[in-house]
Order: structure tokens, then C-alpha cells, then sequence
């Protein structure tokens, strides 16, 4: 193994060269000589960013020239694609709840990001995405790698910015990072032509802001506080349901006071997953289509639901007029586009979760909600999570064994499908920082370089990428950002040779016909995984080894790791609430008779 | 409101909402917008963009066709853009609103009297008189201007070419 090369990149790439061979002595830049790109990277430092993902082009050049010319300390980390470091800075910015930022060229090198600004749009995420661009003379008239990328992310960012003239880049930058990280967190980008960033740039480096359209804060409305306290004060079987803004906001700690005073149970959505412990008496794990029994079924008998910093979304309520129709409907949430979006609701209030929660927690008391807690334990007990262990060897064992080896203390970051859910129903989250998944968008690819910039944020935590073959293959070419890197990130494949989880859909409600799912031409994980420096690959093909083959990724923490674990290959998750339909059409397990087709569409 | 005279110049106006957008005037606004309408399914009838009093901010004036039960929404989802200073559905009630219409009517000599009585019953002045031509200009609210086009449909109508709405708030409101 050639740990030298694999040591010397890793210097050069903290040093910050972008390309070997091109060694630039930077001249000390002082104030007045700024160009548009150095002033720009001069925002970033004035922002504390730390780390840069990116991969350059023409449109660019001068953009990677100032991080080499101003000497920053922020690291540019060099990708293999734009999409892996779009997850990469999504990862980063979960874990830390800081933006993560992405550099690109113009072109394919901008539309290569839409998935992951998609991706952080959908589910609330705080990104900067900076473009390179043709030079402005030429916008508009098909210039080589022109692509109108204000034009096509602007459906999926929360702002953007096309720069016109070189000295709004101070102002640009700070107000990009302003709007991506307050009020409800989303993707800014900011695109700019080269001959932009190219020329002087004369302006003062902090510039006043100039949003006069945004103002993310919004005092608590104690009024709407009472009524829910009110509400709360009647309920006999309440629940409440956590969403990912409870971990926006930071408010984990508030809504652990509020269900404890109340002694009411507690949900959350998939991305809501480390808001409250799942290893918490009260709590009910995951709702939703593939959420646990118990917590569907105390959605259908609660006479109150209250949900802070959810979007009350369609994979959670199925059927809308069906979804607790007969209890009080409450909605905590900083977005009031997204009060009575979905379902109407009898109170609400609009604001940050953890102030809210700390307001509404001194106006309650404890519920008398033994009964009702006695009532969902039994359903715990009689509809629990289970798997069996012996024939094939299952995702479920292995992420169940997991689980119990991390003690739920890892990072687990998931790629979208079967495994995911099952990941999802064994992984207990107890960290708030514990659990990273694609919720609105559903993006596969986005798990293991999601991990990566998980294990940028946080280096001494073990950081596990539970991923598929199908997702896998779609962003592993980052092998190459985790191995240069020494990133311990362990990816665990599970592989079951399909694309399961469409799969699964096909065999219940299209007859069993299989069309684009099968996955044969599968590459050997691991064995692909040594082809890169410095990274390791194990395979687990029986339950017996499950603990051992673990138990040596976790312990080899020079480079990534690659478990391609050879599973069952038609195996079905389960609870399930078909598409569309109602929480009581809740299937337990696989059906006896032929299933009607989804009516919702995903 | 529609009126009951069918023909094809009028807008037709059911579950018609006029909203207006008080924005900070920069590249992109109006695309952000319409993009929250389009995704929603809502029309939009007529528009009008003009710079407000403080040149640093814009006016639009928009006109639009949809289900009323997703209204509240799609105001929330325009206030919520970053640009968006204020976003507010107007009825009649609460705003005056006004819009103007060029019509010109192909009319010679034996027709243009009637054409001319029409006219002034409406308040529209003639701004363009040919042998064979006239234009008459009208403003009104949409449905004053409706009637004036049923009235004239009788006539040849070579071109009508409307503003589209603008309102202001009554009272000491703003819009
Ligand atoms: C980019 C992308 N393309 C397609 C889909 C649709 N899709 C959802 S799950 C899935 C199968 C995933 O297969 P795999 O990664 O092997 O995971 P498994 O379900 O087998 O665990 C597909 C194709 C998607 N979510 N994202
Ligand atoms: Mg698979």
C-alpha cells in the first residue's frame, strides 16, 4: 500500500494546492489589490468556513486561484463529481448545523450540483453552492459551458444570486450565508461570471446587508402558546411528533422537558430521528409509511397531535382527510407556508421550535396519560420490530448487531431504499447529530458522501454510510475523496443484487413482474474498495460473522472501509402503509392477497 | 366577476383573486414568482410591473385564475421569497381597482356615430380616428370595461389590447 503517495497528496491537499505542478508562490495580497475571487474567498473566511468541496473548470480558475493566492486557511477538498460534493457539504452542515459550501465550474459543472441543491432544499439544509460562470458579455448567447444555472436551481434554492458587478461579492457572500442558515435553512447560490470575479474589487469587505424582504425572526406569539397549552391541558392520549426542525433549531433538550413534564409519547419523522432518544420510555421511534407499529397505531387512536418542526408530509399522513381526523390537530413550525399546507389544524404557532417549547413547557403540567402510555406499551410489546435470524442473511441482522455494537453512539448516514428503512427501524438514534438521510428528495447517491462530510465535521466519531448496491454505485467514485483523506468512514453495502426497495413495490402491487430492477453486473465492493489507497474491503456473507466483519471496520481508522455484505435478495420492509392510503390500511406483514396499486405516487 | 355577454375578448373571471406584490427590484423577482403560481396550477390572467414610488422596490399587479382553496398558500409561499417585501390578495371591498383598454374597431362613416355614442356612454375617449378605423380608450374597473367590449362586439373588433390590473388599498391602508 502506497501509504507515501496517499501522505504527500494529503499534505498537498491541506496545503491547498488545487493541481500538482502548479505551485504558485502568492504574492501577500494586500486590501486595495483584491480581485472579485479573493475578495470572495476573504467572505467565506469572515463566514468561518473551514472547508471548501469543489471541483474547478474554466469559469473557475480564478476563483481556486484566490484560495491559493490569498493563503486561506480553508481547506479545498477536491471531489471526483459536483453532486458528491454538494452531499459531502450536506453531511457537513447536518452534523454541525453550519453551512457547508460547494465550488464549481460553469456548465456541467453547475448542473452536476442540481441533485444536491435539491436534495438540501427538500430537506431544510444550509448550503452555499458557488458557480463559475461565463464572462457577462457572453451570458445569454450559448458560450462554451454556459448553462443559465440561476434559471434552473431556482425552483430548489431558497435564494440565489446572479453577481453583476465584482464589488457586491462582500455584500452577496455575507447575505448568502445570512439567508441559507436562518429561519428555515436551505441552499443559496451564487453565481458568478468569470470576468467578475476576475476584476478589482474595491468595496468594503463587510458590508451592511441589504434584505429588506427578509426577516427570519419572529418573536413568540404567547397568545397561540396559551391555546396550545389549553389544548394540551384537555388531552387524554397525546402525541407528539417531531420533525427535523426540532434538530434545526437545537431543541432537543426543550422537547425532552416538554414530553417528560406532559409524560407524552413521542414520534418522529425519518429526518426528525435524534430530536428525542429512541431508547426514551416515551419514545415511539419512527411514524410513517415505514414507521414502527406502535407509532402508526397511536396516530390512529390519539385525540391530539402535535408536531414541531414537521411537514406533517405525505409519506407521514397518507390519506389527508383521513389523517387524525377526529383529535386536535397542532403545528409547531418556523415556515407559515407550511401551516395548514397539508391538513388543516385547530391551533398553531409559527417560530422556533426550542423558544416555543420552552414557553409552552411553563404553562403545562403533567398529563394523565398512564393509561394511554400503558395502552401503546402494549402494542410495543405486541408489534415490535422484528427479523428472523437464521436462513438468509438479512439487512435487519446486521443492523440490528450494529446497532448494539455502536451503542446507537455512531453516525449513521443512509442511502435511500430498503435499506434505508430498515436502517431506519434498527438504527436507534440517540445523538442529535446521529442520523443523516434524504427525506424530501429521496436521493440515492446521497449516502456515502453524505458520511464524508460527516466525518469532515466530526473526525473522531465513527461515522457508518449504510448504503445499497444500486445508490452506491451512483456516488462511489468519492472512494478516491475518503482514501486521499484518510476518512474513516465505514460503508456497509447492503447488498441484495436489485433495487430493492423498487423491487418490493413490483412484486406487491405490480404482479410480481420485475422490469429495471435487477442489478447483475454488480462489481465486488470489496475488492473494489482495495483498488484505492489506503481504504479496506471485508465481506460478510453469513450471520455467524456479522459481529467479527463489524467489529474490523470499526477498528481500521487509516481510510474507508467497504463491507459489501451479501444479503437476502427479496426480502420486503415491513410495517408499510401503501402509498396513498390511509395509516389504519397499515400492512404488518407481507399480504395474503394481491394489493391494489398505489394511488400516491411515491 | 364575469359578465354575462360571451365573448372571446373578456377574461373569463371565475375564482379571480387580485393580488398584489410589493418586491425589492432585483434580477429574477418576477421569474420567483410566477414560478410559485405555476407550480400551483394558478393562471395568471394579467400582470403589471412598474416601479414603486422608492425606485428601489417594484409593484406587480397580478390577476390570477385558480382554485380559491389554495390561495392562502400561494401567498404565503410568495411573501416567503426573499425579494418579496409584502404579498396581499385584494377584494373589491378593501382596494380600488382600475385597468385600461385600447379597442379598435373597424367602423366607416355609416358606423362610427353609434360607435362614438357607445363611446361616451363608457367615458372612453377617441384616440385614433381613420376613414375606416377608430380607437377608443376606456378605463375602468375589468368588469366597466367588459360591458364596453359586449357593447362593441357588434362591431368589427381588429385588436384590444388591456393593461391588466392595477389596484391601490382604500383608506389609509397600504397595498
Ligand atoms: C437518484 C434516484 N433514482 C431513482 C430512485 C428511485 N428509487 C428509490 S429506492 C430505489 C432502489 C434502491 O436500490 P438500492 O440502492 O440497491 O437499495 P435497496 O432498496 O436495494 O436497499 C430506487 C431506484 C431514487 N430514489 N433516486
Ligand atoms: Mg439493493
Amino acid at each position: 500500500m502506497s501509504t507515501t503517495t496517499t501522505e504527500s497528496k494529503q499534505k498537498r491537499a491541506s496545503s491547498n494546492a488545487p493541481t500538482p505542478g502548479l505551485e504558485v508562490k502568492g504574492p501577500a495580497v494586500s486590501k486595495q489589490m483584491l480581485d472579485g475571487a479573493q475578495a470572495l474567498v476573504k467572505g467565506l473566511e469572515r463566514e468561518g468556513v473551514e472547508y471548501i468541496w469543489g471541483l474547478s473548470g474554466g469559469a473557475a480558475i480564478p476563483i481556486f486561484d484566490a484560495i491559493v493566492t490569498t493563503g486561506t486557511k480553508i481547506k479545498l477538498v477536491l471531489v471526483r463529481h459536483e453532486q458528491g460534493a454538494t452531499h459531502i457539504a450536506d453531511g457537513y452542515a447536518r452534523v454541525t448545523g453550519r453551512p457547508g459550501v460547494v465550488l464549481v465550474t460553469s456548465g456541467p459543472g453547475a448542473t452536476n450540483t442540481v441533485t444536491g441543491i435539491l436534495t438540501a432544499h427538500m430537506d431544510s439544509v444550509p448550503m452555499v453552492v458557488l458557480t463559475g460562470q461565463t464572462i457577462s458579455p457572453m451570458l445569454g448567447k450559448d458560450a462554451f459551458q454556459e448553462a443559465d444555472v440561476f434559471g434552473i436551481t431556482m425552483p430548489v434554492v431558497k435564494h440565489s444570486y446572479l453577481v453583476k458587478k465584482t464589488n457586491d461579492i462582500p455584500r452577496i457572500v455575507k447575505e448568502a450565508f445570512h439567508i441559507s442558515n436562518t429561519g428555515r435553512p436551505g441552499p443559496v447560490l451564487i453565481d458568478i461570471p468569470k470576468d467578475i470575479s476576475s476584476a478589482p474589487c474595491t468595496a468594503e469587505l463587510d458590508p451592511p446587508m441589504d434584505l429588506p424582504g427578509y426577516n427570519p425572526v419572529i418573536p413568540v406569539d404567547k397568545a397561540r402558546v396559551m391555546a396550545i397549552a389549553e389544548a394540551l391541558r384537555k388531552a387524554k392520549r397525546p402525541v407528539l411528533l417531531a420533525g427535523h426542525g426540532v434538530l434545526i433549531s437545537r431543541a432537543w433538550d426543550s422537547l425532552r422537558r416538554l414530553a417528560e413534564t406532559l409524560q407524552a409519547p413521542v414520534t418522529t419523522t425519518l429526518l426528525g430521528k435524534g430530536a428525542f432518544p429512541e431508547n426514551h420510555p416515551l419514545s415511539l421511534g419512527m411514524l410513517g409509511m415505514h414507521g414502527t407499529a406502535y407509532a402508526n397505531k397511536a396516530m390512529v387512536e390519539c385525540d391530539l397531535v402535535m408536531s414541531i418542526g414537521s411537514r406533517y408530509d405525505d409519506r407521514i399522513i397518507g390519506q389527508a382527510p383521513k389523517f387524525c381526523k377526529d383529535a386536535v390537530r397542532i403545528h409547531i413550525d418556523i415556515d407559515a407556508a407550511e401551516i395548514n399546507k397539508m391538513i388543516r389544524v385547530h391551533h398553531w404557532c409559527v417560530g422556533d421550535a426550542g423558544e416555543i417549547l420552552d414557553e409552552l413547557t411553563q404553562h403545562v403540567q403533567r398529563l394523565d396519560t398512564n393509561d394511554w402510555l400503558n395502552h401503546l406499551n402494549g402494542y410495543k410489546k405486541k408489534f415490535p420490530l422484528k427479523y428472523k435470524k437464521y436462513g438468509g442473511l438479512k439487512m435487519q441482522y446486521i443492523l440490528d448487531e450494529l446497532d448494539k455494537l455502536t451503542g446507537c453512539n455512531a453516525i449513521i448516514s443512509t442511502d435511500v431504499g430498503q435499506h434505508q428503512m430498515w436502517s431506519a427501524q434498527f438504527n436507534k438514534t440517540t445523538r442529535p447529530d446521529g442520523w443523516l438521510s434524504s427525506g424530501g428528495a429521496g436521493t440515492m447517491g446521497y449516502g456515502f458522501p453524505a458520511a464524508i462530510g460527516a466525518q469532515f465535521a466530526k473526525p473522531k466519531d465513527q461515522v457508518w454510510a449504510v448504503v445499497g448496491d444500486g445508490g452506491f454505485q451512483m456516488t462511489m467514485c468519492e472512494l478516491a475523496t475518503a482514501a486521499l483523506h484518510k476518512l474513516p468512514v465505514k460503508v456497509l453495502v447492503l447488498n441484495n443484487h436489485y433495487l430493492g426497495m423498487v423491487r418490493q413495490w413490483q412484486e406487491l402491487f405490480f404482479d410480481n413482474r420485475e422490469s429495471g430492477v435487477n442489478l447483475e453486473g454488480n462489481p465486488d465492493f470489496a475488492k473494489l474498495a482495495e483498488c484505492y489507497p489506503g481504504a479496506k474491503g471485508f465481506t460478510l456473507k453469513r450471520g455467524a460473522d456479522i459481529r467479527k466483519i463489524l467489529k474490523r471496520a470499526m477498528d481500521y481508522n487509516d481510510g474507508p472501509s467497504v463491507i459489501n455484505a451479501e444479503v437476502e435478495k427479496a426480502d420486503n420492509v415491513y410495517p408499510m402503509i401503501p402509498a396513498g392510503r390511509a395509516i389504519e390500511d397499515m400492512i404488518l406483514e407481507a399480504p395474503k392477497y394481491k394489493m391494489e396499486k398505489p394511488t400516491g405516487s411515491t | 366577476m364575469t359578465t354575462s355577454i360571451a365573448n372571446p375578448h373578456i377574461a373569463q373571471s371565475t375564482g379571480n383573486h387580485t393580488i398584489s406584490v410589493y418586491v425589492t427590484n432585483k434580477p429574477g423577482v418576477l421569474a420567483r414568482i410566477a414560478q410559485v403560481f405555476a407550480r400551483r396550477g394558478y393562471n395568471i390572467e394579467s400582470l403589471v410591473v412598474s416601479p414603486a414610488m422608492d425606485g428601489q422596490f417594484s409593484r406587480m399587479t397580478i390577476g390570477l385564475s385558480g382554485n380559491p382553496e389554495g390561495m392562502e398558500q400561494i401567498i404565503k409561499q410568495t411573501s416567503k421569497l426573499i425579494d418579496v417585501l409584502r404579498c396581499v390578495d385584494h377584494t373589491d371591498e378593501d382596494a380600488v381597482t382600475k385597468e385600461l383598454a385600447l379597442v379598435k374597431i373597424g367602423a366607416g362613416a355609416g358606423q362610427r356615430a353609434e360607435v362614438l355614442q357607445i363611446g361616451e356612454h363608457f367615458g372612453c375617449k377617441t384616440v385614433d380616428l381613420t376613414d375606416t378605423s377608430m380607437i377608443l380608450q376606456c378605463t375602468g374597473n375589468s368588469e366597466k370595461i367588459d360591458a364596453l367590449i359586449g357593447m362593441l362586439g357588434k362591431f368589427r373588433i381588429i385588436e384590444l389590447v388591456r393593461t391588466g390590473k392595477v389596484l391601490m388599498a382604500r383608506g389609509d391602508g397600504l397595498t
